[in-house]
């Protein structure tokens, strides 16, 4: 018979343990059908993935990318769900907004390596598809036992025969005088970090501040600081204790991770700092601490711990003590019909707070309710955790000291280097390590801790690579339900079902289990494991070398074809080169750039393969305005040009007018309807600030005014800008001229920079950058005239033009190509092909035309028309 | 019905604001020559859609780069959904609504 089954909680815990269920539902009804049954027991684990039940992939594989043929899956599972034969009719209760996201990974989000839509784990068309009746944003407020019904806080009451309680934990505040604000919750400023709308508060809110302060030095407080430097310039993070990570990690340890903290990622720690008080009326303006001290902050993050949610289960008068008690099936004590997972259930007198013990308890409790193992029973978990902050490696499982005069310690420490490795053993088994600045041996530790394996007697082995036999085990001789990916829990068995099922990249099938996208210690096995299942080598992922995702091939081989066929516009592009002819909006802008690189003045220009700020040459901001910077060669002006911006910016109102770190003025704000006028009444060329594009020449003031001086920077400047001037390529290109090795105008980290030294000369630097990414260019070449500049400087653009990837910028393309060749191939002409690109950059410094010009009549119709209600639109009358 | 004027207003490939009553609607005119019609806010951050690039199947935000599906109104990456109406072309009008 169908059965009803609410769960309360839409998170980790809840959406996994659904998964499961359905799983075995899918496993149960295909092996009714199948004749015989192939003696498949429906075990639900993930080895289900072996082809024989493919559903279960496509569910994980699909939730994040809804492709073709899904109506048809959709209406397939439909009708097989819940179909009277033991399934399930599931209806899940969520307080947050939004369909199930990988929690962990809100630390990525924070810290920018990682965005919104690379962290759902479950879409909403994923509950759809699978017959789920979602409410979202909506809490649950009391459970009636006898009745079976739970009441939500929009007063609905849902009748259910099987409840799942997967309420999780909310962050705890700790009794700071001021943290709280009446009104709002917390005091302005002031965050927890927990949830999305919490990470998504604090980055908004960081955005226009600077100074931070993270109470709580454990992990999640460590990841929150780390993510906050990517949004203020000052990080202050504030533990109460001696050392930090003190669950974790003992003192030495704590210590060691301090000094790194500190000294590599420059977050300033305050040890056993009690915070008291949060200072500011309206606005955080600073922390007090118990000393006395006063920290200046306006923003707060309170990362000192959580607390499981079970006031719900409480009022509704289950067995709660820190958590809801469970039994080892994993139902609440006493109740046939609660179950209870995730962070809120207490089990054997254990909470925990992380992901991968859930992943074993969703197993139990879908085998058990479900029926498919009555007798399945969860025992516990072995907790390891690794930090997930780049540039500092912690990973610690177990044991954090020794606890009995027998047990076997090692460790090896050089504090110097931030350097510090130990591990417990007892009985020949691994019951503790910790793994401070190096995570190398990280996942073969976790591999011996979990399964108690053998250790190799030469202890040494097992904190370094010894260059002898692998003490870590071969993917063949691990079982398939060994866990590989401990953060999304991936199984061996999930890994080579998709494998098997025809995936043979590392990185395709990373995409499909999600094995390795969490804290990424696993990747290493992950890849290994691949290998092995692909017999021998992983193939290449292709699609990786594509020169843009919507056309399968790589940038030579596409610039080939197109030679070929003399493909001139970029529809004609997918229109001959992409099987079916599928049109891609993400490709367009990188194939757009390629043929205009290409063909120069014979390019088709079809407007709509533009990216917006190349339609009408301005740079769309945050609001959908736009903004304005004239060209201002080698950052050089006259009180003309200045005059005449400040009219414009007059008469237009403009309400932002900054300095660029390009040497640059930048009008802010400006309506796109506006443009147009604001050009001509400028009537200076664009600085070409919105494309992909040759941007500036940044320069100090050179050898006429600087005493330092050796070589006139300033010219230089100026001529490069003048030759290169609106160069489009595949990424920006932005440049500097420097005057004498002090190295004013930044040169060292620009796409090209040149510095001028003794005698006359000029070294040339490439591939620097000192953005988001930061890196001191390599020495090209050092010339003797600013000619000689000028030319190598044409030769290297061209070249990287023709051979980066789409977005690749020098600084990743240098070092992937390799200086030494670059300098070959550009400086010393071992390829014959110099007199080639001279030709080439030549064709497009002669097709360059002022943009800005482009303003009498518009290149298409309304292509100045407002896009957002900012102004009055052209109403439309409305008739009946 | 709505007419909101000549399907020519809005190049091939691109995307124009119109306002018909209260509402904003990013009108798009696909490369088949075919039309659709959406909401013209973007629900993530408000990013202005009829600035977005397209292909025949979505509509890519120019603030983050989310992209919806034109004809469902789906998100591709967990956002909310955005409002699909019923748009096409009638002697080279574009008609709004049903
Ligand atoms: C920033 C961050 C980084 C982390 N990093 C790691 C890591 O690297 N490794 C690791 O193992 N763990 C990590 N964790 C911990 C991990 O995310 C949690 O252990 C995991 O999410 C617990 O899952 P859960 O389902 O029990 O709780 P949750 O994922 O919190 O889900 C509970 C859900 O239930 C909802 N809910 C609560 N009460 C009600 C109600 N009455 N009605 C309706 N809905 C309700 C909540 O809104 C929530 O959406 C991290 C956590 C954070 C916040
Ligand atoms: S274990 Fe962290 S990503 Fe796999």
């Amino acid at each position: 018979m169908t059965q009803r089954l609410v769960v309360i909680g839409n998170g980790m815990a809840g959406a996994r343990t659904v998964e499961e269920i359905l799983a075995r539902s899918k496993n149960r009804k295909e092996n009714r059908n199948e004749v015989g049954g192939e003696g498949r027991i429906p075990d639900g684990n993930e080895v289900g993935g072996e082809g024989r039940n493919p559903n279960r992939n496509e569910v994980r594989g699909e939730g994040r990318e809804p492709g073709e043929g899904r109506s048809a899956e959709r209406e397939a599972r439909r009708s097989g769900e819940g179909g009277g034969d033991g399934g399930f009719v599931v209806t899940m209760f969520g307080d947050e907004p939004y369909g199930n996201y990988n929690r962990i990974m809100l630390s990525n989000l924070l810290a920018g390596v990682e965005d919104e839509a690379g962290i759902f784990l479950n879409d909403l068309g994923w509950y759809a598809d699978n017959g789920i009746t979602l409410h979202s944003g909506t809490r649950i407020e009391r459970i009636d036992r006898t009745a079976k019904l739970v009441y939500a806080a929009d007063g609905t009451a849902t009748p259910y025969d099987k409840l799942i309680i997967a309420t999780g934990s909310s962050s705890w505040t700790p009794p700071i005088k001021n943290i709280n604000n009446p009104k709002r919750g917390y005091h302005q400023g002031v965050f927890a970090f927990r949830t999305l709308d919490d990470t998504r508060g604090m980055i908004r809110y960081a955005r226009d501040h600077e100074r931070a302060v993270v109470i709580g030095g454990g992990l999640l407080g460590l990841e929150a600081a780390r993510g906050l430097q990517n949004h203020v310039s000052e990080v202050t993070l504030l533990h109460a204790m001696g050392h930090l990570m003190n669950v974790q990690l003992d003192e030495r340890a704590g210590t060691m991770l301090k000094d790194s903290v500190e000294s590599r990622l420059g977050i300033k720690v305050v040890l056993n700092a009690m915070t008291t008080e949060i200072l500011g009326k309206d606005r955080v303006t600073g922390v007090k601490l118990a000393d006395g001290t006063v920290i200046d902050a306006d923003v707060i993050v309170v990362a000192a711990g959580i607390r499981p949610n079970t006031r719900v289960a409480a009022d509704s008068g289950l067995t709660v003590e820190r958590g809801i008690v469970v039994d080892d099936q994993m139902r609440a004590i006493g109740e046939d019909d609660i179950y209870v997972v995730g962070e809120c259930a207490q089990h054997r007198g254990e909470m925990y707070g992380l992901v991968a013990p859930l992943w074993e308890q969703a197993k139990v409790l879908a085998d058990h309710i479900t029926g498919s193992d009555p007798d399945a029973a969860y025992r516990g978990s072995k907790l390891h955790t690794k930090l997930k902050v780049a540039g500092i490696d912690v990973a610690a499982m177990g044991l954090k000291e020794p606890e009995t005069d027998d047990d076997e310690v090692i460790v090896y420490s050089e504090p110097k280097k931030g350097l510090y490795k130990q591990i417990i053993i007892r009985d020949g088994a691994l019951v503790g390590a910790t793994l401070v600045g190096d995570n190398s041996k990280a996942a073969g530790l976790i591999q011996a801790f979990d399964r108690g394996e053998p250790l190799p007697d030469v202890r040494a082995e097992l904190l370094f690579d010894l260059g002898g036999a692998k003490a870590e085990v071969t993917p063949g001789e691990m079982p398939d339900d060994a866990q590989v990916c401990n953060c999304n829990g991936v199984s061996k068995g999930a890994i080579c079902g998709v494998v098997d099922g025809g995936c043979r990249t590392v990185s395709g099938v990373m995409d499909r289990t999600r094995a390795g996208k969490g804290c990424g210690t696993c990747k290493p096995l992950v890849q290994r494991i691949v290998e092995w299942a692909a017999g021998g080598e992983a193939e290449e992922d292709p699609a990786a070398s594509w020169y843009v995702p919507g056309v399968p091939m790589p940038k030579p081989e596409l610039m080939a074809v197109i030679r070929r066929y003399e493909l001139k516009s970029v529809s004609s592009v997918f229109d001959k080169l992409v099987p079916g002819g599928e049109h891609d909006a993400k490709s367009k802008m990188g194939l757009a750039s390629l043929l205009k690189m290409m063909w120069a003045d014979e390019y088709v220009d079809e407007r709509d393969a533009r990216f917006i700020n190349d339609r009408v040459h301005a740079n769309i901001q945050r609001d959908g305005t736009f903004s304005v910077v004239p060209q201002m060669k080698g950052g050089v002006t006259t009180p003309d040009q200045l005059r005449r911006i400040a009219d414009v910016a007059d008469k237009y109102g403009v309400p932002m007018v900054k300095l660029t770190g390009g040497q640059r003025i930048d009008l802010l704000g400006v309506p796109k309807e506006q443009l147009p006028a604001m050009w001509a009444d400028l009537d200076m060329p664009s600085g070409y600030a919105y494309a992909k594009s040759f941007r500036t020449v940044k320069t100090c003031v050179g050898s006429d005014y600087c005493r330092f001086g050796v070589g006139d920077s300033t010219a230089l400047g100026i001529a490069l800008e003048e030759r290169y001037q609106g160069l489009e390529g595949p990424g920006k290109m932005k440049l500097a001229v420097t005057g004498c090795p002090r190295n004013c105008a930044e040169a060292y980290v620009k796409d090209l920079g040149v510095v001028a030294i003794d005698g006359g000369r000029w070294e040339i630097y490439v591939g620097g950058a000192a953005g988001a990414h930061i890196r001191k260019g390599d020495l090209l070449t050092t010339v003797g005239t600013a000619d000689e500049v000028i030319r190598l400087t044409g030769r290297f653009l061209q070249y990287y033009r023709e051979n980066a990837n789409w977005l690749e910028r020098t600084y990743t393309f240098v070092p992937r190509v390799g200086i030494d060749r670059i300098r070959e191939i550009v400086v010393d002409d071992s390829d014959g092909i110099a007199q080639a690109l001279d030709a080439a950059v030549e064709e497009a410094v002669q097709a360059y035309q002022d943009p800005w010009k482009e303003r009498a009549v518009p290149a298409t119709p309304g292509q100045f028309r407002t896009s957002l209600p900012l102004t009055v639109l052209p109403q439309v009358p409305v008739r009946a | 019905m709505r007419n909101l004027g000549p399907v020519d207003d809005i190049p091939l490939g691109e995307g124009r604001t119109y306002a018909v009553g209260d509402d904003m609607i990013a009108v798009f005119h696909l490369r088949t020559g075919e039309v659709r019609a959406v909401s013209a806010v973007c629900p993530h951050k408000g990013g202005p859609l009829a600035d977005g690039q397209i292909d025949n199947r979505v509509v890519v935000c120019p603030l983050h780069l989310y992209a919806w599906d034109l004809a469902t109104g789906c998100s591709q990456s967990g956002q909310p959904a955005i409002d699909v109406y019923p748009v096409r072309v009638d002697d080279g009008q574009l008609i709004l609504g049903v």
